[in-house]
């Protein structure tokens, strides 16, 4: 078995606005193992990069909190240790890439600056030319050339920027990396590079990897294994080839599988999934999805969906709950 | 289950966060007391009793009979108070609304047309904009002369660049969104698309900017009274009653603070009342 | 960065006399003849006409108006209708006390201005943000002058601690340089908050929190001179209004500046002061937005880097 790197158990995180409380996360369980790649898939609003801000105790000041629940990074208990200790993890142990590169990036400090900025807080006793070897390193590694290490921000292109904002977060080599829709922003051409320079990187450095991501290609590619999230919580998780091609799967992934137009068939119409994600202010009662589910049964309504495990394979849903644990409809 | 999302009107939702923020209110009560009292000024006190000089009088602190005291020809300094209060906004008013109509127009036809006209306009716009506007004041009343019709051409010349400019950004800023596109693939006409999309996109900014002109306008016709150069004596104005009050103020104190504090009240009430519609307007988040 | 600098100046020139033009126009509908004022009223008409001639003013306004930027442009503003001193000289003498206040004012906002207003938006809705928030509240709504009275009152007055009027001591300089600054400072503390606000939010100072940096490293590095920007454009801008409130602050002071000049000619009708002293004015207002415009363009990297050649 190999080790678990992060451990996130029954996570409720919340934020509270002059609208009202947002239940971003609710009991929220999630494993991942060293040099493991997981994909998390989910649509917007699922609560996926509050789940990762959660993780590195990024959530906004005042209004987010983690109300529930455990993170343990690596055996450090990430919600109760103090600030201080948080600083040491943040960009050494596990660091973050964001969704918007165009916005992530401090526009008044050259990018070897920003580089060199993570290695400076987390190597005190390197030298200055040796920081500045490794930051020579990291953009050649991604793809920069080093001469560029005195130009700005915005002399760069969207896909270039985030090299950048890639290097910044593997330059500490960390263990865990978050990389939130890391290619949503950029072209589908320059997406692909920047996936096949990820893969080769987290081979190179060994890190495991949480692909938030809503494109199940990307998945595909990319990973070991796939989480499912819906309003907030897991609702399936498993090797790619569970997801893909198991026959019992969760409702809603099959829903998101049949709503990707097939180039070989002949359609009319595109099958989405009926109705609207819920609102994360008022959260339906039961099984969060019963009211968009073609299989609704009456206990979906009221009753919260345990998870069945089958091997690798993990599902909330009451249509698999029936004969216990290990034997699935 | 279908969450159902009531549509406020944006006026509404307006002031619904206008009432939230207490300061704003605060600001709109004083400025709504202030009015009134402008406005019924001669209910309050007479005119008479804010001008007539009575020389037995003279140099009285707050009493009794003269709440806010007697200035140094003996007039009673609540009457003159009271009458200040309509000349300040009185001149306030009507400088905004001539620099604002004019402003407007100048503005719209920059942004509408754009081009050439554009770009002759506001060089022209941006000179008027580079000559600080007490300078200009002065330099309209050192050739026309005070006098309450001089100040307001004045004070308004100088505010025009400051709402041609908003309208003109408002035009340019709405012309450029797709849906204006939309609207003209719909076969929405010029004058529709200007009233239905333009004008309630400009009017918030346009109100927020009139309101703190305004203060401005109050503080600027007081200091040209201070320095002589606006509106004159035997008119009670609360900046030449701070002019007339100076000398003696060592020991008579209220000639000055009373003033001082009136061209506050009325100047604060509208920062107020501009900084909530501001923030009501456009509530970025606060959180 | 010197070809932006020509530039600049360079575009400086037309509104310059763009603004000479159009203050020369207004000037022109003065009633009152400057020659009878100057021979009075015991002169004869031939006098009278003979002196016209001889002042240039039969000719039509657009040549005038050559003749006097062209003698501007020599140092010759004219002589006072008042006193028939030189105008260019008195103006040299006045306008430095002038600078000063206006000088003192700004350092004083914003010494106090800046960090009053990032105190408050890192720490948004504690007390010293609440008071800070009125305090430039208030700022903004009282008149500089009453400020300065007030203040005279008080520390000339009644305490005796600072002189009332004149201009002989640095000590003549601190009342009037706060009340100065008080409007300033006010704007200052606001803009520098809600600017600093807006920073705080960017996705660029998640990153840095990312990176494990420390609380002060985020807010001074990372927001604070992203914040400054448009802090330093707003100080250009309301330089003029300075300038204006440093020659009202001169009235009440009695200080020998460039403002009571100029009010005491309008009220004297001595046009050819008041001209010269609004375009000194017009200059100075000027030239500080050049200065701040250059200053913007050597700090924030996105200009500076489309006038500085970049190093390979």
């Amino acid at each position: 078995m190999a080790d678990k790197l992060l451990e996130i158990k029954d996570l409720s995180v919340e934020y509270h606005t002059d609208d009202g409380t947002v239940y971003a996360v609710n009991g929220l369980d999630l494993t991942v193992e060293k040099g493991q790649v997981l994909g998390l898939v989910g649509e917007t609003g699922a609560g996926k990069t509050t789940m990762a801000l959660s993780i590195l105790r990024l959530l906004p000041e005042r209004i987010g909190k983690i109300t529930k629940g455990d993170i343990y990074l690596d055996g450090i208990d990430i919600v109760h240790c103090s600030e201080a200790d948080m600083k040491l993890i943040r960009g050494n142990k596990a660091s973050m890439i964001f969704q918007d590169p165009m916005t992530s990036l401090n526009p008044i400090l050259t990018v070897g600056d920003q580089i060199a900025e993570v290695l400076e807080l987390h190597n005190r006793d390197q030298s200055k030319e040796e920081i500045q070897k490794r930051v020579d390193e990291m953009l050649s590694l991604v793809g920069i050339s080093p001469e560029r290490k005195n130009d700005y921000p915005h002399q760069f292109s969207g896909g270039m920027k985030q090299r950048v904002v890639i290097a910044i977060a593997l330059a500490c080599t960390p263990e865990l990396l978050l990389a939130d829709e890391p290619t949503t922003a950029l072209d589908v051409t320059i997406q692909d590079q920047v996936l096949h320079m990820m893969r080769e990187l987290k081979e190179k450095l060994d890190s495991a990897m949480i692909l938030i991501t809503h494109d199940l290609g990307v998945v595909a590619n990319n990973c070991d294994s796939v989480a499912i999230m819906y309003a907030g919580e897991i609702i399936e998780y498993g090797r790619v080839e569970d997801i893909f091609e198991s026959e019992n799967r969760h409702p809603y992934t099959v829903g998101l599988f049949n709503s990707i137009p097939d180039l070989t068939q002949k359609t009319k119409r595109l099958k989405p999934i009926e109705g609207l994600m819920p609102d994360p202010s008022n959260l339906p009662s039961g099984c969060t999805f019963h009211d968009r589910c073609p299989h609704c049964m009456e206990q979906c309504k009221t009753m919260k969906p345990l998870a069945v495990t089958s091997g690798t394979h993990m599902v909330r849903c009451h249509l698999f709950e029936k004969s216990g644990k290990d034997t699935v409809v | 289950m279908h969450t159902q999302y009531k549509k406020k009107s944006k006026l509404k939702s307006t002031w619904v966060r206008f009432k939230k923020n207490r300061l704003a209110l605060f600001g709109l009560c004083m400025l709504i007391a202030l009015i009134l009292v402008a406005i019924f000024a001669n209910f309050i006190v007479s005119y008479d009793t804010a001008i007539t000089q009575v020389m037995a009088d003279r140099l009285q602190t707050p009493n009794a009979q003269h709440i806010f005291g007697t200035d140094q020809l003996g007039r009673d300094m609540f009457a003159r108070i009271i009458y200040g209060a309509r000349t300040s906004l009185f001149v306030g008013l009507l400088t905004i609304i001539i620099a604002l109509t004019f402003g407007s127009i100048i503005g719209a036809v920059a942004g509408y047309y754009g081009g050439k006209i554009d770009n002759v306009i506001m060089r022209f716009v941006d000179v008027l904009m580079a000559i600080p506007s007490m300078l200009l004041a002065i330099s309209v009343v050192a050739a026309l002369g005070t006098g309450l019709v001089n100040i307001v051409i004045a004070m308004s010349v100088s505010q025009i660049p400051r709402f041609a400019r908003i309208v003109r950004s408002s035009i340019l800023s709405i012309k450029g969104q797709e849906f204006i596109e939309a609207a003209k693939a719909c076969g929405s006409s010029d004058a529709r698309i200007i009233f239905k999309h333009i004008i309630p996109n400009a009017i918030g900014p346009i109100i927020v900017q009139a309101t703190l002109a305004m203060g401005t306008m109050i503080l600027t016709v007081s200091s040209l009274s201070f320095v002589g150069l606006g509106i004159e004596p035997p008119s009670p104005e609360w900046g030449s009653m701070l002019a007339e009050g100076k000398d003696k103020m060592r020991y008579f104190p209220h000639l000055v603070t009373i003033p001082g504090l009136a061209i506050i009240t009325a100047v604060l009430s509208l920062n107020l009342m501009g900084d909530g519609l501001r923030d009501a307007l456009d509530p970025r988040l606060k959180n | 960065m010197l070809k932006f600098i020509g530039k600049r100046l360079l575009m400086l020139i037309p509104v310059l006399l763009g603004i000479s033009f159009i203050i020369f126009a207004i000037m022109s509908f003065t009633p009152g003849d400057p020659v009878r004022m100057k021979l009075g009223d015991a002169a004869s008409e031939e006098e009278v006409m003979a002196m016209r001639e001889e002042m240039g003013l039969n000719d039509n306004f657009l040549v005038q108006y050559v003749r006097y930027v062209g003698n501007a442009l020599h140092g010759d503003f004219g002589k006072s209708y008042r006193n028939n001193i030189d105008v260019f000289g008195e103006i040299l003498a006045r306008f430095p006390n002038t600078l000063k206040l206006a000088f003192w004012g700004i350092v004083i906002s914003i010494t106090i201005g800046i960090p009053v207003g990032v105190i408050s938006a890192v720490k948004q809705y504690s007390i010293i943000d609440h008071v800070s928030t009125i305090a430039a509240l208030l700022m903004t709504s009282l008149p500089s002058f009453w400020l300065g009275l007030m203040m005279m009152l008080l520390f000339a007055n009644t305490l005796g601690w600072l002189p009332a009027t004149g201009a002989d001591s640095w000590k003549n300089f601190i009342m009037p340089s706060i009340a100065v600054a008080a409007t300033s400072l006010a704007t200052l503390i606001r803009m520098t908050r809600s600017t600093m606000l807006e920073v705080i939010r960017q996705d660029y100072i998640r990153t840095a929190r990312a990176k494990g940096a420390s609380e002060k490293t985020v807010i001074f590095k990372h927001a604070l001179r992203n914040a400054l920007l448009p802090v330093v454009t707003v100080i250009g801008i309301n330089f003029g209004t300075l300038l204006g409130g440093a020659m009202i602050a001169e009235t009440v002071f009695a200080i020998p500046g460039l403002g009571s000049l100029m009010i005491a000619s309008v009220r004297a009708k001595d046009t050819p002061m008041v001209m010269a002293s609004v375009l000194f004015v017009a200059i100075a207002v000027g030239l500080t937005n050049l200065v701040v415009d250059i200053l913007y363009a050597y700090i924030d990297p996105r200009i500076k880097s489309q006038y500085v050649g970049v190093k390979r």
